[in-house]
Parts: structure tokens; C-alpha cells; sequence
């Protein structure tokens, strides 16, 4: 049951994924994209798909794919159905890190100064937040994840309070907005390998999400070691959310929905959600980059914008259901 | 045999000690009910006999080995411990949740080798759940639930099994049923450790009694030993009487 469900998902992702290497301003046919790749270093059409579209499509992998799974992760660690990966402060942390060089004008110095400083002090938030809650285990995690990411976003906010002009206030909006638009392979260079180390992390957590489902304690009666699951869940999280955030701006929901998707599907184990949550992320994300690149809505739509548009009735029927299903 | 042995035990929370230099014997293949008032540290005993919480001071040994020599997935593999009021989080299967009592059984990849499965098929039949393996674990009345944990406390066949309040929130009904569950598996040589405050309960299925009052043990041995007019006065701090009749033993409080 699962494993069709599993290659269902995985044919939607790749077809999907090269849907994407066809749109754009200009349309491409499935030949011409095919014989864009084998074109010569030059030719416009392998400049487009090689160098545009396909680092872009890279990323929607790679950040929908470690959004969807660290979602996963954290629902499964927290047994809260509402938990997603800007809990523990990451997402929150990033974007003060991108807010930081955009305010003080490194970004305009040098190209990857945005994503750099986001990375930076994403991972500085996750180890605050450890260590705060180095003792008390998930719940005390949980509350120094929520403060961290509260003194983030304060000092978001007292950067666009303080912004030397208008221009660097838009810039920092457009930034938290989130976006793959100009995105290149120097991204995907960056981001890449902490998505990748944060994603094997956080996948080593599968069993121990199992034995969670019956407690922390009998989990740790049973020999699985809580403690050791919760350090990859975090790290995992810090690296690949905060990697994933740093180049793209907040892209919220993702992690939250993911999971819920396909529960039903795998019958509810914890464990057995992190795969498939990793690719309906990938989907949704791109999915939704698709959708703000081939719908005119006269100006362009932020990747983060439309899938919180798109996410938040979501939540909303989440909270009603969780409600309404609750023991 | 392998007897648990705890020697010593002191346990600091918050400053409060919850158990000071107890020393409790738990012998091999004997059920053994641990009994006395709310907040005696009988939890607390048992977290420490299970090698979930690591004491200030003294040992624990199981079979002569000391539980902090064994690893994680060996100790799992012969203790199965479960605590108050189990819950079961998301709306996995019975089945699953029986399964899970493998953990420490599995492979380093992978799921759990077919040859576990008849373990899981009898534990279902043993506790009459056959009927509800598919049901979702969120859905099941508390005395289900009950049946259901013992299953997958005890689908591994632990040497040692320890039970915190199995009989909480069940009816009169359930709770013998569980109290004569516990019984048989002590009687098919599974050392057995329960905390109760059914004391009806604990007088109709206990061998031995370990009595906790203020953070020590203040009394252990066999149940008919401990259960006197005298020792459960004290305990609890109130008048009672052990009636002995033909037709069973009861506890009075006045």
C-alpha cells in the first residue's frame, strides 16, 4: 500500500519537476529542453534550461524536501500534530541573519552575503536554543525554540523600523517574502551540502519516532535513545531548514502540511512519514513556484506569499479537524 | 535466576530527596507489589529498578550483572517496563503498537524480520485482542488500552517486567483482569514488579510485598508477612484491619 503510494508520488514529483524546466516566460517543448542539455556551452536555449531553470527546480527539491521532512521529524518528536520546523527558532533565525547583511549593505557587496549571514545565525539561534533546553528535554526545547524565534523576528522588525531608507526597507520585505526567482547553481553550491547532511540527520530519527508514539518513557525503556534522537531532530533542522531558508527567504507551512498529506497514508507510523513527507514537500514547493511563474496576477506573486495563501485555510481546517477529532 | 537487586538507592529531584538508601530485593520469577502512600517515591523505585533513571547513589543489579553495564538494546531486550497511564499519541494500529514492543529486537536496517511475526500474533491472541488488531490505538477503552500495553510489554518475553498503577481508571472487572494477567506471567516464571494501590488487588496476586513510606523501604517480604493490621496502619497513617474469611482476604480502613 505504502510503497505505491510512495512511487505515485515519486513519478509526480519527476514529471512535475520537468514540467518545470518547460515554463517560463518563454515555453520550451519536452524536445527542446532535451536538446538544450546536450547544446552547445553558448546556445541561449541551454543557457535558459542549464543555467535558469534547472538550478531553480534543484532548489524546490532540496528546500521543499528538508521542509517537509524536518516537519515530519518535529510532529513526530513533539507528538503535536501542529509542529513545524520554525518552532525551534531556525526559519526565524535565518531571516534575521539575511535582514542583518541586507540593513548593514553586504548584500549589496557581495552576492552571497544574504545567504551566508542567514545560514550564520540560523545555526547561532538552533545552538542558543539547545543549550537553553540542554536539561529539560522536548518540552523546555519547545518554549527555548519559541523564545529564540521571538527575539528574532523583534529584530526584524527593529530593522524595518531603523531602515536607513526605503529602498533597504523593500528589500528586506522582499526578502522574508521568500522567492526562487534568480536563483543559480552558486545557491545550490551553498545551500546543497547542509541540506543534504541535515537531511540524512534527521532521517536517522525514524525509529525512535516509532517507539515516541507510545511516550518518552517507554521509548527509552524500549532501548531507543531520546535524548540522541532529539540532537539529530534539531540539528538536522538547523542545518538543512536554516541552509534551505538561507537561500530561498521564509517559506512557511510547508513543514507543517507535508506531514499531515500523507499520515493516512502510511498508516499513521511516525517513522514511516519522513520520505514521503520529504517529497510532497518537494511538490508543494514546486508546485508552487510553477504556479507563481506561468499565473499572471499582473505583479509577481512571492514563492513564500502564495504558499502561505494557499497554506493557511489549511491550518485553519487543521485546527478544526484536530478538534474535532481529538480523544 | 535472575533476581533484581537494588542496594543504596538515593534519588535527589529538585533538591527533595525521593529515595534515600533504599535497598530493595526483587526475586526471579515472583511477583512482587510495591505498595504505601502518594508520593512515597514508589514511581521513583521503579524508574530506578527499570534503568530509566540513573540514582544519586547505589546500585542496581539484575542477575548479578549491574543494569549500567548493559547496554541500551540489552536491557530493553530483558526488562520491559511501562509507566502510569500510558498514552498512545497518533492512530497507529494495535498491531503496530504491539510490534513496537520489538524495538530493541530489530536490525540495525530495516524492518522487523518475519519470523517475529507469530511472537505478534500470539501476544494478540494471549490478551484476546485478535479481533482489534487493526484498530486504530487512539479508539480503545481503557480497559483495551490496558490489555494492549501488557501485549507489547510482554510480546518480547522479558525476563523482568515492571508495572507502574496497571489498574488506574479501570473498572473493578478490568482490574482483575489485568491483576490475573500479571499473575499468570509471574507464574510462567517472569519476575513481575507492581505498583498498586488496589490493595484487594495487590493481596489476591502479590508473593512478596515491598512497602514504601516517606522516600525508604520500610518494610519487604512475603505478602502474608506484610499485610497486618499493624504495618498498613502505619503506612497510611489510619486505623485498618485485614479480615481473613473463608471466602477471601479484605482490607478495612476506618
Amino acid at each position: 500500500m505504502s510503497a505505491r503510494w510512495l512511487m505515485l508520488l515519486t513519478g509526480a514529483l519527476v514529471a512535475l519537476a520537468f514540467v518545470s524546466l518547460l515554463a517560463g516566460s518563454v515555453w520550451m517543448t519536452p524536445g527542446e529542453v532535451i536538446r538544450a542539455l546536450g547544446a552547445p556551452r553558448d546556445s541561449l536555449a541551454r543557457l535558459i534550461v542549464v543555467e535558469v531553470r534547472l538550478p531553480r527546480v534543484v532548489l524546490a527539491l532540496l528546500v521543499g524536501g528538508v521542509l517537509g521532512l524536518s516537519g515530519a521529524v518535529l510532529q513526530g518528536l513533539l507528538r503535536n500534530p501542529l509542529a513545524e520546523p520554525g518552532l525551534l527558532g531556525v526559519s526565524s533565525g535565518a531571516s534575521l541573519g539575511a535582514v542583518i547583511a541586507i540593513y548593514y549593505g553586504f548584500a549589496a557587496r557581495f552576492g552571497l552575503a544574504t545567504p551566508v549571514f542567514a545560514m550564520a545565525v540560523a545555526l547561532v539561534t538552533a545552538g542558543v536554543a539547545f543549550v537553553l533546553s540542554w536539561r529539560g528535554g522536548t518540552l523546555s526545547l519547545i518554549l527555548a525554540g519559541v523564545a529564540m524565534s521571538s527575539i528574532a523576528g523583534a529584530g526584524v522588525s527593529l530593522a524595518l523600523n531603523l531602515a536607513p531608507n526605503p529602498f533597504a526597507a523593500y528589500e528586506i520585505m522582499t526578502w522574508l517574502m521568500g522567492s526562487l526567482s534568480d536563483r543559480s547553481w552558486d545557491h545550490v553550491l551553498l545551500a546543497g551540502p547542509f541540506i543534504v547532511v541535515g537531511t540524512g540527520l534527521l532521517l536517522l530519527t525514524g525509529r525512535a519516532l516509532d517507539a515516541l508514539t507510545l511516550g518518552e518513557a517507554q521509548a527509552e525503556s524500549l532501548g531507543v535513545h531520546v535524548g540522541r534522537a532529539r540532537l539529530f531532530a534539531l540539528l538536522g533542522t538547523a542545518l538543512g531548514v536554516g541552509a534551505a531558508t538561507a537561500v530561498t527567504g521564509a517559506i512557511g507551512f510547508v513543514g507543517l502540511v507535508a506531514p499531515h498529506i500523507v499520515r493516512p497514508l502510511v498508516g499513521h507510523r511516525p517513522g514511516a512519514t519522513l520520505v514521503p513527507a520529504a517529497i510532497v514537500g518537494a511538490l508543494i514547493v514546486l508546485a508552487a513556484d510553477l504556479a507563481t511563474r506561468i499565473l499572471d496576477f499582473g505583479t509577481e506573486i512571492h514563492l513564500g506569499v502564495f504558499v502561505s495563501v494557499i497554506g493557511a485555510p489549511f491550518f485553519l481546517w487543521l485546527v478544526l479537524h484536530v478538534r474535532r477529532t481529538a480523544p | 535466576m535472575s533476581d533484581l537487586v537494588l542496594q543504596g538507592i538515593t534519588v535527589r529531584r529538585g533538591g527533595r530527596v525521593v529515595l534515600d538508601a533504599a535497598d530493595a530485593h526483587f526475586a526471579a520469577g515472583r511477583l512482587t507489589v510495591v505498595i504505601g502512600p502518594n508520593g512515597a517515591g514508589k514511581s521513583t523505585l521503579l524508574e530506578v529498578a527499570a534503568g530509566l533513571l540513573a540514582a544519586e547513589a547505589g546500585s542496581v543489579t539484575l542477575g548479578g550483572e549491574a543494569l549500567s553495564s548493559l547496554s541500551r538494546k540489552a536491557l530493553a531486550k530483558r526488562r520491559a517496563y511501562l509507566p502510569q497511564n500510558p498514552r498512545i499519541d497518533w492512530a497507529i494500529s494495535v498491531e503496530r503498537v504491539v510490534a513496537l514492543g520489538l524495538t530493541a529486537h530489530l536490525p540495525a536496517f530495516g524492518g522487523l524480520p518475519g519470523s517475529w511475526q507469530p511472537k505478534i500474533d500470539a501476544a494478540l491472541a494471549r490478551y484476546d485482542l485478535a479481533d482489534l488488531r487493526d484498530r486504530p490505538a487512539t479508539q480503545l477503552s481503557g480497559g483495551e488500552l490496558a490489555r494492549v500495553m501488557l501485549a507489547r510489554a510482554t510480546v518480547g518475553e522479558p525476563e523482568v517486567l515492571i508495572v507502574d498503577e496497571p489498574t488506574s481508571g479501570l473498572d473493578p472487572r478490568h482490574a482483575l483482569d489485568a491483576g490475573r494477567r500479571l499473575r499468570t506471567l509471574a507464574d510462567c516464571g517472569c519476575t513481575v514488579i507492581v505498583a498498586l494501590h488496589d490493595l484487594d488487588l495487590a493481596l489476591r496476586i502479590a508473593d512478596d510485598v515491598v512497602v514504601v513510606k516517606g522516600a525508604q523501604i520500610v518494610g519487604q517480604g512475603v505478602a502474608a508477612a506484610m499485610f497486618t493490621d499493624q504495618m498498613l496502619g502505619a503506612l497510611y497513617d489510619v486505623d485498618a484491619r485485614v479480615i481473613r474469611q473463608d471466602s477471601g482476604t479484605t482490607i478495612r480502613f476506618d
